[in-house]
């Protein structure tokens, strides 16, 4: 008897003859999350499943592995599996209850047996195997019910060359595998709805990018380290992110000295775009991905995103954009950015913000005012570019 | 230029003390409670530094009590006398300008049922020793009085309260958390009344994680950590020997001089420097004493002599706390760090949660100041070199900070 993981996949299953490209990117980021837990695993996609196993048929612990696969976008679901020489079916009956008694020893439930039977010759059909191998368990557990209708419990069995069994599955986080949806910048910030629209997009397949807005001494290192922690939390699930720490203090400054203060924010949105959509350039990314959501604030207004979206020529995609500040930070909390998020590190750049911001800007007010820039613009736009640090974040 | 002016945080380790710390780890590493040699050797390093240390407060070596730092030496002095003494009564008297340490343990306290006064202070952080008098009462068990304002380098009458407190009260038992002041100014607690002191190792150059209490002889007290009986029962857990041979080293090279005209002269110069910028003020320093310097030029021995007499009024020598109108703490703080000057902000910024400074509020700062204001503190390692050039960062960041207000 060895032991193995079996993983069942969502949405590609539908995909037509782009299929194997999905199968074997999912295949790709499980090797790569399975890197991080030990060597030695072994990934292989026989038959519309993924198995782990370990290569050389030794243990392993199975826990780890749950942990690292519940992070892999793609996945339906995955459950830890017996593979076992078929050597009749009074061996398999023993193996089969050993196997729920050291699983499930004192619970009860209501099961039934699912049989697959891929491989043809094998004597018992499907549902004769079912329902031996459900009396079988049922002399083991008196008080266990069959239902197969509703049940509790289904206990998996798989006829192959050997014969693989499991009974609890494990819901993965579904969505598509990491690297099939192409590249994205995000604009991540140290807040709570920038990461988890980062996250939202790698739950599509796509690859991300970021950029962060850095503006010492109004925000401090510490916001920065902020900003990588999430990065880092966020590439958790997405994979490597490269993220690009722009210096955009003295572009700030100067809209402040020069600009009407109401429209600070919004022209200061207007130049982040430009220069996230500059690096998407540069990276070959071929969207931007914000955490905007209608009316959470000035800058947010449909209004103010019609202002700021025509400054870019890619797609602006807003995964949270009809979200309540609630449903974001529940999300927030389940992919642990939450705790991060709220560290109160950023607010320094108060002076930035007006007291009253415009709710309802107009693009040709808005660029009136910018074009009060006109003499200093382009040099600080350039020396923010050529002064970015990017940092590989894995 | 790395310019390292919050030492009031905590400081560099002295060589001495590093060198010693790491023979110990790597040479001397037996356990003080092992019969073997290696045993002896760890415990004769121990040995030593209580000898070190007891030299310092001019007391007995079976009074020091070393701990894991300033909060433990606070809280085992409160708790510790308190439990141990509990007939005393349960009335505790402290100040609104105490360090946390010493703060939450008393509102612990509160909790646990104890009655807690705490002193007001003037607008330069001092306690009014009439007020003292009047709160002292038959049960009250404890006084606990700072030496040194951590924020503002008030200088407390520690003396005068002791003698007041053990007049009126002869079994109250008298702590003083002499955290900031240790090194810097004298004070000898078994000739002043004063019954427990407090110290930290690691702002006078000694490793993090060493430190001390300074227990009157005699004086019953409960351990707060149990176990095999180390620090004569008070303070279980086998001794923490580099970081205690590090405090020993670091002990002798703090008190080999007196290094009081040294800090007076420094901060002398950066008052002077930096109140000529718009906007700044001084906090816990007499507008007369500011006056004196503004009109003294050069700063000479005359003026410094006349500082180090005035010092009640002065405050602490190696602590500055400067107002800067208009800016914020955090921003003026982070623009300093740009050049290689650090210093620390009082409050967090953040407008989310505001941790606005006890002190600050109890000696009636200005309300747009709160957040305006940022702690400079200097060791006896500091040069005037060091003053000038942080003075000439200060001056040329606050005006270009000013500029950028939110409108």
């Amino acid at each position: 008897m060895e032991k193995a993981v079996i993983i069942k996949y969502s949405e590609i299953g539908v995909k037509g003859k782009n299929r194997h490209l999905f199968e074997e990117a999912l295949v790709r980021r499980i090797e790569d999350v399975l890197s991080k837990v030990g060597d030695g695993f072994k990934v292989t996609r026989p038959q519309g499943r993924i198995f782990v196993e370990s290569e050389d048929g030794s243990d392993f612990d199975f826990e780890d592995v749950k942990e690292a696969l519940l992070k892999v976008f793609g996945i339906q679901e995955f459950a830890l599996c017996h593979v076992t020489k078929d050597d009749g079916t009074e061996a398999l009956a023993k193996e089969l209850v050993d196997f729920l008694k050291e699983q499930y020893e004192g619970e009860v439930f209501s099961f039934k047996v699912n049989t697959r039977r891929a491989r043809k010759n094998y004597p018992l059909e499907s549902m004769e195997l079912s329902a031996l191998m459900g009396e079988k368990i049922l002399d083991a557990f008196p008080e266990w019910k069959v239902d197969v209708h509703d049940p509790e419990l289904i206990v998996h069995i798989e006829i192959r060359d050997k014969i693989n069994y499991y009974a609890k599955s494990y819901q993965g986080l579904r969505g598509l595998p990491n690297g099939t949806g192409g590249r994205a910048m995000l604009l991540l910030s140290g807040g709570i709805d920038s990461p988890v629209a980062g996250y939202m997009m790698a739950k599509r397949g796509i690859v991300l990018d970021a950029v962060y807005f850095h503006a010492p001494p109004y925000t401090s290192e510490r916001a920065k380290q902020k900003v990588v922690d999430l990065a880092k939390q966020v590439a958790a699930y997405s994979g490597e992110i490269r993220l690009h720490v722009v210096n955009f203090t003295d572009i700030q400054l100067a809209i402040y000295e020069k600009c009407p203060h109401d429209e600070l924010t919004i022209i200061m949105r207007r130049y982040m775009m430009r220069i996230a959509e500059d690096f998407a350039g540069q990276d070959g990314a071929m969207a931007l991905i914000t955490g905007e959501s209608v009316g959470q604030v000035a800058s947010q207004t449909i209004q103010s995103l019609n202002c700021t979206n025509e400054v870019c020529k890619l797609p602006v995609f807003r995964p949270l954009i009809g979200f309540d500040k609630q449903d974001i930070i529940d999300i927030s909390q389940q992919i642990e950015t939450y705790e991060t998020s709220i560290l109160p590190y950023e607010d320094c750049c108060t002076i930035f913000v007006a007291k009253h911001p415009v709710t309802k800007p107009r693009a040709e007010r808005i660029r009136a005012s910018e074009r009060k820039l006109d003499d200093v613009i382009d040099e600080l736009y350039k020396t923010a570019i050529e002064t970015t640090e990017t940092i590989v974040i894995n | 230029m790395e310019c390292y002016l919050d030492n009031s945080a905590t400081t560099r380790c002295s060589e001495r003390a590093a060198e010693t710390v790491n023979k110990v780890l790597l040479s001397d590493y037996g356990n003080p409670s092992s019969l073997h040699n290696k045993g002896m050797e760890a415990e004769n390093y121990i040995k030593e530094a209580r000898s070190a240390v007891a030299k310092s407060l001019k007391c007995k070596e079976n009074c020091i009590c070393f701990t894991s730092g300033g909060s433990e030496s606070n809280n085992l002095a409160i708790f510790g006398s308190l439990f141990a003494n509990k007939r005393l009564g349960k009335h505790i008297i402290t100040t609104e300008v105490e360090h946390a340490a010493v703060y939450s343990p008393m509102k612990k306290l509160q909790e646990m049922g104890y009655e807690v006064s705490f002193l007001k202070v003037d607008p330069w952080g001092k306690i009014d020793l009439v007020e003292l008098e009047s709160l002292i009462r038959e049960d009250t068990a404890l006084v606990s009085i700072m030496h040194v304002n951590n924020e503002i380098g008030t200088i407390e009458p520690i003396e005068e309260a002791a003698k007041l407190v053990h007049k009126l009260n002869p079994n109250t038992i008298f702590h003083c958390d002499a955290i900031q002041s240790y090194g810097k100014l004298p004070l000898y607690p078994g000739r002043i009344g004063v019954d427990l002191m407090s110290v930290s190792g690691h702002k006078i150059h000694a490793p993090k994680g060493s430190g001390f209490l300074y227990i009157k002889e005699g004086l019953k007290m409960e351990p707060l950590i149990y176990g095999g009986g180390h620090e004569n029962g008070l303070r279980s857990g086998t001794e923490n020997v580099p970081a205690i041979a590090g405090l020993s080293c670091a002990v002798e090279e703090m008190f080999k001089e007196d290094h009081t005209k040294k800090l007076c002269k420094l901060k002398a110069e950066f008052i002077k420097r930096i109140i000529e910028t718009e906007g700044i003020s001084v906090n816990g320093v007499k507008a007369e004493i500011i006056n004196e310097i503004k009109g003294s030029d050069p700063v000479d021995e005359k003026l410094i002599d006349k500082l180090i007499e005035e010092k009640e009024d002065f405050g602490a020598f190696h602590i500055v706390s400067v107002s800067a109108e208009g800016v914020r703490a955090e921003v003026l703080l982070h623009a300093l760090e740009e050049e290689g000057v650090y210093c620390s902000a009082g409050s967090a910024c953040s407008s989310n949660r505001p941790a606005i400074s006890r002190t600050l509020l109890a000696i009636g700062l200005d309300e747009k100041l709160l957040d305006s204001t940022v702690r400079f503190s200097f060791s006896i390692y500091t040069t005037v070199d060091e003053i000038l050039y942080a003075c000439e960062k200060i001056n040329e960041i606050i005006p270009r900070l000013n500029k950028y207000t939110r409108k």
